[in-house]
């Protein structure tokens, strides 16, 4: 592990569009934090979930020719702020330590991957390699006052034999570093329930539901806003959220964020650089009520 | 030496896969075999007789059986020797099945090997010599370790067929797990009024002598001469003294102490006595949350007690006792199923398990027979029972059925009815397995006449909302998935075993399984004896066991240990070590090998050499094949010997 905090970085098809907030507040925090971000050059789309449900050695040949380049960095960890890249490039180099599969994918690549490159979240940096305490003192506004429930999705930790951070039924780093920046976080027992996923487009019922189930379970335990780490996630609770509301005759207004955005706001960075006006729910009033109980 | 063979067919076991009489055929060509057959089954009476003919009729002076294991029959030809007057060691068995007709379907290669394997065992059996075994006192006085209810059934048989029995228990009172039970299956009695008399029997029994608080130290000796040292820890009270009036606890103002009888539901003194019915009742100060042992104030127990028997220096004491036999009942443990990350890990107070529930529904529990819910004390209208935590399910590396909590979760709601009527319970379960006596009844009758509604299928996760609690699963019958909303979740957890139970086993010099649990002598016909000659299993230490299985088996333990001490003196076995004191260098490296303490230094004529204490040496043979000198011999297993196995084999 290097002490310097230089990674090589994989934003991913969804960081460059739908969650482009997420990119942006990603690189603006690691650069206040002094975490080096080195953007593969040529990376390509990690095959997301279509992909893998048709061919694994296809799948993983794409999550292959990333690591490949790298490897040709020099650098030995890529991270990735979107779970489900992540899981890709996890499962490839996991299912590639056997040899025989290595070798099909591996006739599939012109650059041959050899398997010397570690795969991480910037979560699991920020918590593990970084630390709680560098973080918290970094922070000049700390989210005083602010309630939360931090959501963690269904592939971020599991499953934890590929994944190999943070439990997987109750993951704890969001909490730990929101906690640490000052904010309230509640015990969010759905913490890892899935969101319905990308079946929005074919069985939009099935997102209404499971979402729909997220949003009551955390106004439930009166969360102001839900914390995310994962952009389908984000996009099924935030952009979907006024049809999973007419969907289940419900009212919710829950600004849902990115940890990262939250993290940026801690540190002081202007929300332009933390895209908080992508959000679809207003934020306004929660973000205005940060630090509100100290003031007044 | 006038060799005979004997080569066993065991039925089809060995003849199917052996031709046992081309075996036999070969035989009568090995050095000093004169009389070779092949017979149906060598173990039967005609078999023996067979022998015995045999014996007599061609002068044999040795015999080899190749037939099954000798763990199975050694023993029971040795007898037969005996029959025909010959000495029970000039006998060598060569295990044909096990090593040959089991493992390999080649009828020529079988055949083959097990000529080979005769020939093996004549060669060594050439070598061998009459061994005499030699006799030693009994003390016919027998150790208990553990006082659940097993431990209880133990030492009271044993002590009514007239032995001296000590009862070692490890808490203050004993009762084991059954003394927390609030009801017992199938029957629905008080579990407490069945158990209850017996431990008065123990106290008032002449000849039990309890140790409670107490906790096994060391073991030395052998069969029939045991020396065990306990240590009796610090209660801080003089038990001969403390007449268990309870003015002590009365009075103490230290509130929260954790209250392990009632499974930490409540709270109690720091001086107290864990439940009315104790044996031995006597109080006991918990030095973690006494303000006079941790800060030097308070000391109100020692004002109030009448009889003075408070001593705040009491300290950990080791006794020593001696017993020819000693019977393990040391039970078990439950599962801690705060690994469960997906039942909330011990996070929802509501969440509670199963004997936690039975402390709730008993009358002498923390309320008092009221089911209520930790949380806000609110009588639950939807309880959600759910199997097999801990229990069958590899990943948290519980593989094994834990047996009784299909029948406990089926009392429970039972239970569950009674105390609240307008209730509804809801079992998630894997399968029944409830194959005792009136148990399939007792579990249909849960189902059938109390309405517990039985769902098929494992939980995924519990969760809280509002309230309640949300527990998820699966309906596997309906292939469905189902969500019950709970008021409390009662977790049926299974068995394990005790914790410093493999501390003990070695100290007992017994085997256990990979989690933990004794391993009896033979898992069908020796199933309360251990490897180790007078140590007897009683009750879950062995595995998960209910109640009548557990009382069974201390009874069976006592009646072994019993017919043990029917004999004022005992054989030893001769196959042991010896030293030759002439090749013996005085090195020292025998005495630090074994591990059964049988080897002691002694002074030979002013130098340094190796003794065997006969007594204790296992007959395992580190020794001999530690001694550079080739000075330590195991009789019956000498040097000589296995280099005339090894010659026979390697012929050319």
């Amino acid at each position: 592990m290097s002490d310097s905090l230089n990674y090589a970085y994989y934003p991913g098809c969804s960081g460059t569009g739908t969650s482009i907030e997420y990119d942006m507040s990603t690189r603006a925090i690691c650069a206040k934090l002094g975490i080096t971000l080195n953007e593969v050059p040529d990376w390509s789309c990690c095959g997301s979930t279509p992909a893998h449900t048709v061919d694994h050695t296809l799948s993983s040949a794409l999550s292959a020719r990333n690591l490949a380049l790298v490897e040709k960095m020099n650098l030995d960890t890529a991270v990735t702020p979107c779970p489900s890249c992540l899981t890709n490039l996890k499962t490839a180099t996991h299912r590639m330590s056997k040899d025989e599969f290595r070798d099909d994918v591996n006739k599939l690549l012109d650059t041959p991957y050899n398997g010397g490159v570690d795969t991480k979240s910037v979560l699991q940096i920020l918590v593990e390699d970084m630390g709680l305490d560098a973080l918290k003192a970094k922070a000049v506004k700390p989210l005083k006052g602010l309630k939360v429930a931090a959501y963690y999705g269904c592939i971020m930790n599991r499953p934890p034999e590929v994944m190999n951070f943070d439990d997987p039924e109750h993951p704890m780093a969001m909490d730990n570093i929101l906690t640490a920046l000052g904010a309230t976080v509640l015990p969010f027992p759905l913490k890892v329930e899935c969101c319905g996923a990308s079946f929005g487009i074919p069985r939009k019922d099935i997102v209404m539901s499971l979402s729909g189930k997220l949003l009551d379970a955390a106004e439930d335990i009166g969360a102001e806003a839900l914390v995310t780490a994962c952009p389908l996630c984000q996009m099924n609770l935030d952009l979907r959220q006024d049809q999973i509301n007419s969907a289940n005759g419900a009212k919710h207004n829950i600004p849902v964020f990115y940890y990262t955005q939250l993290i940026g706001l801690a540190l002081g960075i202007d929300e332009k650089e933390l895209g908080i006006d992508k959000l679809c729910v207003s934020p306004r009033t929660v973000i205005n009520g940060i630090g509100a109980e100290d003031a007044s | 030496m006038k060799i005979g063979v004997f080569v066993c067919h065991c039925g089809s076991n060995i003849e199917g896969t052996v031709d046992t009489a081309a075996v036999a055929a070969a035989s009568r060509e090995f050095p000093g075999v004169v009389f070779a057959t092949d017979t149906m089954y060598a173990c039967s009476e005609p078999g023996q007789d067979g022998i015995i003919e045999a014996i007599k009729e061609h002068k044999l002076d040795g015999v080899v059986v190749a037939s099954c294991t000798p763990r199975m029959h050694e023993p029971t030809f040795r007898r037969t020797l005996e029959r025909a007057g010959l000495n029970r060691y000039l006998f060598e068995m060569a295990n044909i099945r096990e090593h040959v007709s089991w493992i390999g379907k080649d009828r020529e290669a079988n055949t083959n090997k097990s000529a080979d394997l005769v020939r093996m065992a004549a060669a060594k059996l050439l070598k061998n010599r009459p061994l005499f075994s030699k006799q030693f006192p009994v003390n016919k006085s027998v150790m208990v370790i553990g006082g659940g209810v097993a431990g209880i059934q133990a030492a009271l048989d044993c002590a009514n067929g007239g032995l001296k029995v000590v009862l070692v228990e490890k808490d203050t009172t004993i009762g084991g797990k059954m003394a927390k039970l609030d009801k017992t299956f199938p029957t629905v009695d008080c579990s407490s009024c069945v158990l209850g008399p017996l431990m008065v029997d123990v106290a008032q029994h002449p000849n039990i002598k309890l140790h409670a608080y107490s906790e096994i130290e060391e073991v030395n000796g052998y069969v029939g001469n045991f020396e065990v040292s306990i240590k009796k820890k610090a209660s801080y009270v003089d038990w001969d003294s403390c007449t268990g009036c309870g003015l002590c606890v009365e009075k103490c103002p230290s509130r929260k102490a954790t209250d392990f009888f009632n499974e930490k539901l409540a709270t109690t003194k720091a001086i107290n006595i864990p439940f009315p019915q104790a044996i031995p009742k006597k109080a006991k100060i918990d030095a973690n949350f006494c303000m006079k042992l941790q800060k030097d104030k308070c000391g109100v127990c020692a004002k109030v007690c009448p009889s003075e028997s408070i001593d705040f220096s009491q300290k950990d004491e080791i006794i020593t006792e001696s017993v020819g036999a000693i019977v393990a009942a040391t039970g078990f443990d439950l599962f801690d199923w705060t690994v469960y990350g997906e039942y909330g890990g011990g996070k929802y107070p509501d969440v509670i398990t199963s004997l936690q529930y039975e402390r709730m529904l008993s009358a002498s529990g923390p309320s008092e027979g009221h089911i209520k819910r930790p949380s806000d004390g609110k009588e639950p209208k939807n309880v959600v029972f759910i199997q097999c935590v801990g229990s069958r399910d590899k990943s948290v590396d519980r593989p094994y059925c834990s047996g009784f909590c299909c029948m406990y979760t089926a009392k429970q709601t039972i239970l569950t009815k009674d105390h609240i009527p307008d209730s509804q319970s809801h079992v998630f379960y894997m399968d029944i397995r409830s194959p005792g006596k009136l148990y399939d009844e007792f579990t249909r009758r849960a189902m059938e006449e109390y309405g517990a509604n039985y769902i098929r299928g494992r939980v995924s996760m519990i969760y809280p909302q509002g309230d309640k609690l949300v527990v998820r699963g699966a309906d596997t019958l309906m292939g469905a998935q189902v969500e019950v909303d709970a008021d409390l979740v009662v977790l049926a957890v299974g068995a394990e075993a005790a914790a410093g139970a493999t501390d003990l086993a070695k100290k007992l010099r017994i085997s256990y399984d990979n989690y933990g649990f004794y391993m009896e002598g033979h898992p069908k016909l020796k199933p309360v004896e251990t490897n180790t000659a007078g140590v007897y299993l009683a009750g879950a230490c062995q595995g998960p066991k209910d109640i009548p299985a557990s009382v069974a088996q201390g009874g069976a333990a006592a009646s072994k240990v019993l017919g043990l001490f029917s004999q004022d003196m005992l054989a030893s076995d001769p196959q042991v070590s010896v030293v030759e004191i002439k090749r013996c260098i005085g090195c020292g490296k025998c005495i630090e090998t074994c591990p059964f303490g049988a080897i002691k230094e002694i002074d030979f004529r002013g130098m340094k050499k190796a003794d065997v204490i006969e007594t204790i040496c296992q007959g395992c043979g580190i020794c001999t094949s530690t001694c550079p000198q080739g000075a330590v011999q195991l009789q019956h297993f000498t040097d000589n010997q296995i280099l005339a196995e090894v010659n026979a084999i390697c012929r050319f």
